[in-house]
């Protein structure tokens, strides 16, 4: 069935590898979309869309903010930082506030894990997830495998390692659900304490080491230490993290195979990622962000074709 | 339904050698002229007519195909949402003379959408539309073809379909009719 089997995007977790093979078809379409002359079809010109950012953001705002505007909807932005949330209002009262003022659909970060199922259940409208604390970020993970199958081919049998902080990662949870969808066979790699105890639970490999990580997959895929996330220190300092887990053009040179490497962005510099490995050719880290309108698009495209006009 | 043949393969053939004609006619060599099929099924009356013109002109025509999905007016009125095909038109038309083309134009709404997907390209100078079948009398939107295959009169409980020897097995036009009780 050429439909999403969801109402909402509130995780990979709940989508169906047909829906995940359905918004890659229509992703296809939207980035020779974003390719052409004049970016914008009128699909969408009578959605309105809030972006409300509970939780600071650059590159999915925009992104999410970008895609909507392509396809002509109308675009409220809400950030915490500036708003009655500050003044104590909670999220159902912020939210149906906003929804008063006829909004289709919303699309939210939150620090709370499960603040976006949350809300799909308490609102009249289309909701997608754009992080919601520590638990899921699901159109990072369909950009990810986006990119995978746009370098490679498929996803299918390929073998990807998920390097750095994966117990404070969204990215990583919804990355691991995504890929073991698709086939692809996930490993992680990190010190024993930014590795969540339940992983082995998801089916996955663990691996303490990064050379013989990176010696195992096809694609790195490098995160972020997530200081701000982190209530007690998880390694010695930053300068031993990085020596133990941070990406050298040195490993990758001494690697058998060439390997794709992959970060969601933002990249700290020096820390799990060196400069000259971030702007090399193996590198496919500004890919991986046009790659995120296309896939934006695809999935505010197929929830707003379940919303009916009378 | 009831099928009813209304043009047969020899038919069929005779009609796109009469379109390539009326192209040449108008267009000449075709050096500023590029043809534009709508997905899906106007590809592959394009595909055809370039294939006729090649031959006839010997050089090649520039082509390219156009998915109109997103310029749809119907969006969020099925219950199935609509998924694009792919669009490859990898020149500029740009004050090119323009010629899209279709299997059956029924409504008008798919050749409105054509033309706004269109000028997403850019400034064409001038823009015709080549149909196979034209069901006239059924228009929603004041859209006419400058080249028609044929002309058929149908009522809009019925259906046309053109139908190719690479597809269906042979090339021809069925119309479909509801069977009446008595």
């Amino acid at each position: 069935m050429d439909k999403l089997s969801v109402e909402h995007l509130t995780g990979i977790e709940h989508l169906t590898k047909n829906d995940i093979d359905l918004i890659f078809k229509t992703a296809d379409a939207f980035k020779e979309v974003i390719n052409r002359p004049i970016k914008k079809v009128p699909s969408l010109r009578d959605i309105t869309i809030a972006n409300l950012f509970f939780e600071n953001s650059t590159r999915t705002r925009l992104s999410f903010e970008l895609a909507e505007k392509r396809m002509s909807a109308d675009v409220v932005n809400f950030s915490a930082a500036s708003s009655s949330v500050k003044k104590g209002e909670t999220l159902i009262d912020t939210v149906n506030n906003i929804l008063s003022m006829k909004v289709d659909m919303v699309v939210m970060r939150h620090p709370n894990p499960g603040a976006a199922k949350f809300l799909s259940e308490r609102i009249d409208a289309k909701v997608i997830n754009a992080g919601d604390g520590t638990h899921e970020h699901p159109t990072q993970a369909l950009l990810d495998a986006y990119s995978i199958r746009e370098q490679l081919g498929e996803v299918k049998g390929k073998k990807v390692v998920i390097v750095g902080d994966i117990l404070h990662s969204r990215v990583a949870l919804s990355n691991i659900y995504c890929l073991q969808k698709l086939g692809a066979e996930v490993m992680v790699c990190g010190p024993t304490t930014l590795i969540p105890k339940y992983i082995s639970g998801l089916g996955i490999k663990v691996e303490h080491n990064l050379k013989k990580a990176l010696e195992w997959c096809d694609v790195a895929n490098m995160l972020r230490i997530q200081l701000e996330r982190q209530d007690m220190k998880y390694f010695p300092s930053l300068r031993e993290y990085s020596m133990q887990y941070g990406l050298t053009k040195k490993i990758l040179d001494t690697l058998s195979k060439k390997i794709i490497v992959m970060h969601p962005g933002p990249i700290n510099r020096g820390v799990e990622i060196t400069s000259d490995v971030a702007d090399s050719d193996q590198a496919i880290i500004l890919q991986q962000v046009e790659n995120g309108v296309a896939i934006r698009m695809a999935v505010i495209y197929l929830l707003a074709s379940q919303i009916k006009r009378q | 339904m009831e099928r009813q043949v209304i043009l047969n393969s020899e038919h069929f053939e005779l009609t796109i050698k009469r379109l390539c004609y009326q192209l040449i006619e108008n267009h000449n060599d075709f050096s500023n002229t590029v043809l534009i099929g709508l997905q899906p099924r106007g590809i592959n009356v394009l595909t055809r007519i370039k294939e006729h013109l090649e031959s006839i002109l010997g050089k090649e025509v520039l082509c390219g195909d156009l998915d109109i999905t997103f310029f749809r007016d119907d969006f969020r009125r099925r219950e199935i949402p609509l998924i694009p095909s792919a669009t490859n038109i990898d020149f500029v038309i740009e004050n090119k003379n323009v010629v899209i083309i279709d299997d059956v134009l029924y409504t008008g709404r798919t050749i409105r959408s054509g033309l706004d997907a269109l000028l997403a390209f850019g400034r064409p100078d001038q823009v015709e539309l080549l149909v196979m079948i034209d069901r006239r009398f059924q228009r929603d939107l004041p859209i006419q073809a400058d080249y028609i295959g044929k002309m058929v009169d149908t009522l809009i409980s019925e259906r046309v379909s053109v139908e190719w020897k690479e597809i269906e097995g042979e090339d021809k036009v069925v119309l479909f009719t509801p069977e009446t009780n008595g």
